[in-house]
């Protein structure tokens, strides 16, 4: 397993490190320009809720290599309030009634794999993996 | 795979056709390329990817701003073609809760179905047709043991499935009222008590209920709050309103009701209907209730049935054929004795 690499997430301006870190590792690893361009989009929205939502959290990648497959991971930690009704905010349209942002359900149908854990007072866990077509 | 590489030599001989000619007929085949992306559920990034490798593969020598231009056009679609597959699954799940609708709809058919008592002296004509796929208009005909008739008219404030459940209820505490208890003010008082318990506060419901007794010619009703009905007198060939006050069902559970009686002879009739009648509009005007008088006089030779599919289909076509409300009329009509 390749070593983590992690940006942490305390204003605005560090999303953008966040995306260019990933967009990086996502180039080498492979992916063409869409699936860079996703994956970017993905640490966005990740990174946007760390930034709105949560005091202390960080975004980290890691070459995954599973079954043949390679891809990438994204995970996003934070000690954040936590989301107290999962399945209202995975639901379409909850989130971006509002017209802005994809949402976590958006994240979702970017990536190949998605989980998330969240305990409200202690913070939410995301993973995410995109494997190379 | 496959499709996706003929669609970029599609896609590439297309587009160079276009650069050299640029005729109509390219463009008509642009047409029918994105008419196949949408059915594929092609997300907008993968056109625009698809775009930028045509080009590449056509014009090796394409300037590098142009090259950039297009990698950040494809960046600036990917939050749309999120958006296009959200739009996409809304599409499907408001699909499936369409035809549960219609399932749910076609219940409550079953189950409010009612069926028009055939007698020698009354002759009964019912229209009652919903705005949207599930009623809120209710009407219910009981025969009793004794020959009576009772007659049950009523309407939910409220539209849509709400309004459709409530009267699932209505119907079956109706049902399950003992038959010497068959008279409008009982009924109606009854009614109150079970939608005052069991229906939420914002909720109301209206009704009229009459019984007709044939051996006495008479009509005994009662209403809660519901829109008057009216009385045709052959003679005088005039119509006036059934005065019936009462409380609306389920704001006060000590709510009493007045019963009144009055004697129908050969020819007379009685009109029963729910606001969607005479809340019908022309353009943006709502229709006095004289006009729906009218409609009805102007067919009164007719067998009640006759005269409220008639007057029926005048104010659907009166209001382009879509009503905002659920639409019932009623007309009971005596008939001669002995015919």
């Amino acid at each position: 397993m390749e070593p983590q690499s992690c940006v942490k997430i305390k204003q605005e301006w560090d999303i953008v490190k966040a995306r260019q870190l990933g967009r990086d590792i996502a180039r080498e690893v492979g992916f063409g320009t869409v699936d860079q361009a996703r994956i970017a989009t993905t640490i966005s929205e990740l990174a946007r809720n760390i930034y709105l939502y949560a005091e202390d959290g960080e975004i980290c990648f890691e070459v995954s290599e599973e079954s043949g497959h390679k891809g990438i991971l994204i995970s996003s930690v934070d000690t954040g309030p936590g989301i107290e009704n999962l399945s209202q905010v995975m639901e379409d349209g909850y989130s971006t009634s509002g017209g802005l942002g994809a949402g976590l359900p958006g994240v979702k149908r970017l990536v190949d794999k998605f989980d998330i854990e969240s305990e409200t007072g202690k913070g939410t866990q995301i993973q995410a993996v995109k494997w190379l077509r | 795979m496959e499709t996706l590489k003929s669609d970029i030599s599609n896609y590439r001989n297309l587009l160079k056709h276009y650069i050299e000619v640029r005729d109509e007929q390219s463009l008509y085949g642009a047409e029918q390329i994105s008419k196949m992306f949408i059915k594929n559920n092609v997300p907008p990034e993968e056109i625009i990817n698809l775009h930028i490798q045509a080009l590449e593969e056509l014009h090796p020598d394409m300037p590098d701003y142009f090259r950039h231009s297009m990698n950040f056009l494809l960046e600036i679609m990917i939050s749309y073609g999120i958006a296009h597959q959200e739009h996409h699954s809304l599409r499907e799940e408001q699909s499936e809760l369409k035809s549960e609708i219609a399932m749910a709809a076609g219940m409550q058919e079953t189950l409010l179905a009612t069926t028009k008592p055939e007698i020698d002296c009354l002759d009964i004509g019912v229209v009652s047709v919903s705005a949207n796929q599930m009623s809120g208009d209710y009407y219910h005909f009981l025969k009793g043991r004794d020959d009576s008739i009772g007659i049950a008219i009523a309407d939910v404030i409220g539209k849509g499935i709400p309004a459709a459940l409530c009267m699932s209820m209505i119907k079956y505490s109706m049902d399950s009222f003992p038959e010497a208890t068959m008279n409008p003010k009982t009924i109606l008082k009854n009614l109150n008590r079970v939608v005052e318990r069991n229906v939420d506060a914002g909720m109301f419901i209206t009704m009229f209920y009459a019984q007709y007794i044939p051996s006495e010619s008479k009509i005994r009703y009662a209403s809660a709050g519901h829109e008057p009905g009216f009385y045709y007198n052959a003679q005088t060939q005039k119509f006036e309103e059934i005065k019936a006050k009462g409380l609306v069902l389920g704001v006060s559970p000590e709510a009493d009701y007045r019963q009144y009686e009055r004697v129908i002879h050969s020819g007379d009739m009685v009109v029963l209907l729910t606001d969607g009648v005479t809340e019908c509009k022309q353009g943006d005007r709502f229709i006095e209730i004289e006009e729906v008088l009218d409609v009805l006089n102007q067919y009164s030779d007719l067998p009640a049935q006759e005269m409220v599919d008639k007057a029926y289909k005048h104010f659907e076509r009166m209001q382009n054929f879509q009503f905002r409300d659920d639409f019932t009329l009623m007309v009971l009509k005596k008939e001669a004795d002995g015919q």
